[in-house]
């Protein structure tokens, strides 16, 4: 009898969870409006971080019924879940499929049936292994690009030496690589020393406990260069419990990415010296290129490279924080 | 067990209660941590005084730095000793609860804006709230394993997928900024005291839970539970109901360490804030000598447990060991556990302990 009941409540909280993720899933904007343009757009999961969470805003804000679009959309962080969904919107007749795959791999076949039902395809934020032929755009970030701007921004600044902590993130993820590579090589170039290089995988407490070991152990150092906004925050939480002075004209120049709004607050208040942007609004370029597409012109560059800003604490305005935050 | 039978022989005895006694492995591994850091680099425990930025003085150094960083861990592994000695299961929700607490925390201190000027609450209401938010999470688990009898690790699974999620769709998604230095006390210093306060929450905890073993037979039943379900309700102890109220005890601790972790930063990371934080509360119960399947256990031990990762992970930061080979490290801690902890080794130990010790007797007696 209990395992009856079990059984039936296990039973209702599946249904209730797929019900509820149901609601997130698939919700078709908009009514049926003959010259409605239906985008399907596949997501990663918003809740991942603050960049998907203003991509995904952006997104919607975007494709709407005002904007002349029907848009539906999906979110996994798993590339099979993604698949189905690329299947659905397909077997749905949508015109335009508009991705961000959580894999790199596997999309060949889903992709081939989008082409042969005439859907164009275009990737945003992560590139894809398949053939290019069968996208007709991808709009990507170029984690590298970003890197070498921040390292170059620290290199003009002429301190007398850089000793630099490097909290990186996740190992592996393109952001990491990208971000890692232009410091190391400023390393191996002899323009930089670094203290400590250790991941802190994206969180802000274990980059504070790395610092506050490079504190304790009385190494000296000035710059903080954390590949994201809440590991730069982590860290400067440790500086300010040891009493280390940090931003603009101070011992340690703090270094983040992503341009978080906070972030850019920090560095209004020169708490801290630079924030590398990673563009999170595709929205606009990707609405280019439907346009281009619908009146029949053809794509010049089939990977578009976003343009991403690295601001400084001594030029940042109010204006680009509400810009450029997310 | 054996106590009464070794009192006679003197220091024998002595060493060999103390090899026996449960606490006696979390020891063994802080004094192997503490003679390593010994030789490696001495000054691993000086402490020195500093200024912070907000011109107080305050205490650091590594062995300051493992006793602010160990308290969430020894906080959890307190809630962890619990469930696992009633339910002879784990808890492995308890980062994901942590999300959830920590931003119901935030969402009352911001309201409705995510980056408030002034706290739309009081800090206390804020705990309070988040507190029962937590405890609801460990009444929901309770209920599946107490109730429902499901395996402590699935039901909890469920709040281990989940838990994230709803944490950040409590505070839809956006990410809340708190700028009142007040909030951030908890994780930090209080204006004027040299030590960090994670500090003396963490004691403040263990004495409540000192006093309440001491005072009141949950720790018995608890155990009692753990040893033989059905036995312990022929004794008229309700065990469904002691298993319900270790879930919620340890949604109680969990709550703190929200606290905690967000006043840290003044701020939150749903998808990692106390990431993993559940596998470490698990080890330091396993390294406490407590047995994961339930029934007896040492509280203290399993405290001493956490502060020993903790100085594991400072003594592989302070050698510069790359962060992401840590749980590399603490692998070969569970692996060597396991392993003492087997039968074949355990017969072993104590064919040993007799040994030396009519050795010793016999010089006595010479």
């Amino acid at each position: 009898m209990k395992k009856k009941v079990l059984a039936v409540f296990m039973a209702a909280a599946m249904v209730l969870g797929i019900a509820a993720c149901g609601g997130n899933s698939a919700e078709p904007a908009g009514g049926k409006g003959g010259d409605l343009i239906k985008v399907g757009i596949i997501n990663n999961d918003p809740n991942e971080s603050g960049y998907r969470t203003a991509n995904d805003k952006s997104m919607k804000e975007m494709f709407t019924k005002e904007n002349g679009y029907e848009a539906s959309f999906a979110y996994s962080l798993k590339n099979d879940e993604q698949i189905n969904a690329a299947q659905k919107f397909i077997t749905d007749g949508v015109d335009y499929l508009l991705l961000s795959a959580a894999d790199t791999a596997g999309w060949d076949g889903v992709l081939k049936d989008a082409k042969d039902a005439g859907i164009k395809v275009i990737l945003f934020d992560r590139t894809i292994d398949a053939d290019p032929s069968l996208y007709e755009a991808s709009i990507v970030s170029d984690m590298a690009a970003e890197g070498q701007q921040a390292v170059d921004w620290l290199l003009a600044q002429g301190l007398s030496e850089y000793n630099v902590i490097h909290i990186q993130g996740a190992m592996g993820s393109a952001a990491q690589i990208g971000r890692t590579g232009a410091l190391d090589a400023a390393k191996n170039d002899g323009k930089v020393n670094i203290v400590t290089q250790q991941t802190a995988t994206w969180n802000a407490e274990n980059a504070q406990q790395i610092v506050q070991s490079v504190i304790d152990a009385k190494t000296p150092f000035n710059v903080i260069y954390a590949e994201n906004d809440d590991m730069a925050k982590g860290a400067v939480a440790a500086l300010d419990a040891a009493g280390i002075s940090h931003g603009v004209g101070k011992d340690v120049v703090v270094m983040g990415f992503d341009c978080n709004k906070w972030a850019l607050e920090e560095l209004l208040k020169k708490n801290w010296n630079y924030d590398g942007q990673c563009n999170p609004f595709q929205a606009s370029y990707i609405d280019d290129i439907i346009k281009k597409l619908e009146k029949g012109e053809s794509i010049s560059e089939k990977t578009i490279i976003m343009q991403e800003k690295g601001f400084d604490a001594n030029t940042i305005t109010q204006e680009d924080v509400d810009k450029y935050g997310i | 067990m054996q106590k009464n039978t070794t009192k006679k022989s003197g220091i024998g005895s002595v060493l060999g209660g103390l090899v026996r006694n449960q606490i006696f492995i979390p020891i063994a591994a802080l004094l192997l941590l503490v003679l390593f850091n010994l030789i490696v680099d001495p000054t691993f425990f000086n402490i020195s005084v500093d200024v912070n930025s907000d011109g107080y003085r305050i205490l650091s150094g590594p062995i300051v730095t493992v006793l602010n960083f160990g308290s969430e861990l020894a906080i959890l592994a307190i809630g962890m000793t619990l469930v696992t000695a009633a339910s002879g299961g784990q808890d492995i929700s308890v980062g994901a609860t942590i999300a959830i607490a920590g931003s119901v925390m935030l969402r009352v201190l911001c309201g409705t804006n995510s980056r408030p000027d002034t706290l739309q609450a009081p800090i206390i209401v804020a705990f309070l709230v988040g507190c029962l938010a937590a405890m609801l999470a460990g009444a929901f688990n309770g209920v599946l394993v107490a109730y429902f009898k499901i395996q402590p690790m699935v039901a909890t699974l469920i709040l281990f997928t989940a838990g994230r999620s709803i944490a950040a769709w409590v505070n839809n998604n956006e990410l809340p900024v708190i700028s009142d230095p007040k909030f951030a006390y908890f994780g930090g210093f209080l204006p004027g005291i040299p030590i960090p306060t994670p500090i003396f929450i963490a004691l403040g905890c263990m004495i409540i839970i000192a006093l309440v073993l001491r005072f009141t037979t949950l720790g018995l039943y608890t155990q009692a539970v753990g040893i033989n379900e059905s036995s312990s309700r022929l004794n008229g102890l309700n065990p469904a109901f002691i298993k319900f109220l270790t879930f919620v005890i340890l949604g109680v601790c969990v709550a703190v360490v929200g606290l905690i972790k967000v006043s840290r930063i003044s701020s939150i990371n749903y998808s990692v804030v106390a990431k993993d934080i559940e596998m470490d509360a698990i080890l330091a119960v396993a390294l406490g000598g407590n047995a994961l399947s339930g029934g007896k256990f040492n509280m203290w031990a399993s405290i001493l447990g956490a502060y020993v990762i903790q100085f594991l992970t400072t003594t592989l930061y302070k050698c510069n060991v790359r962060s992401d080979a840590l749980p590399a490290y603490k692998a070969v801690v569970v692996i060597i556990l396991v392993v003492i902890s087997t039968p074949a080794v355990r017969t072993w130990f104590s064919k040993v302990g007799k040994s030396l010790k009519s050795k010793l007797q016999t010089k006595e007696v010479a």
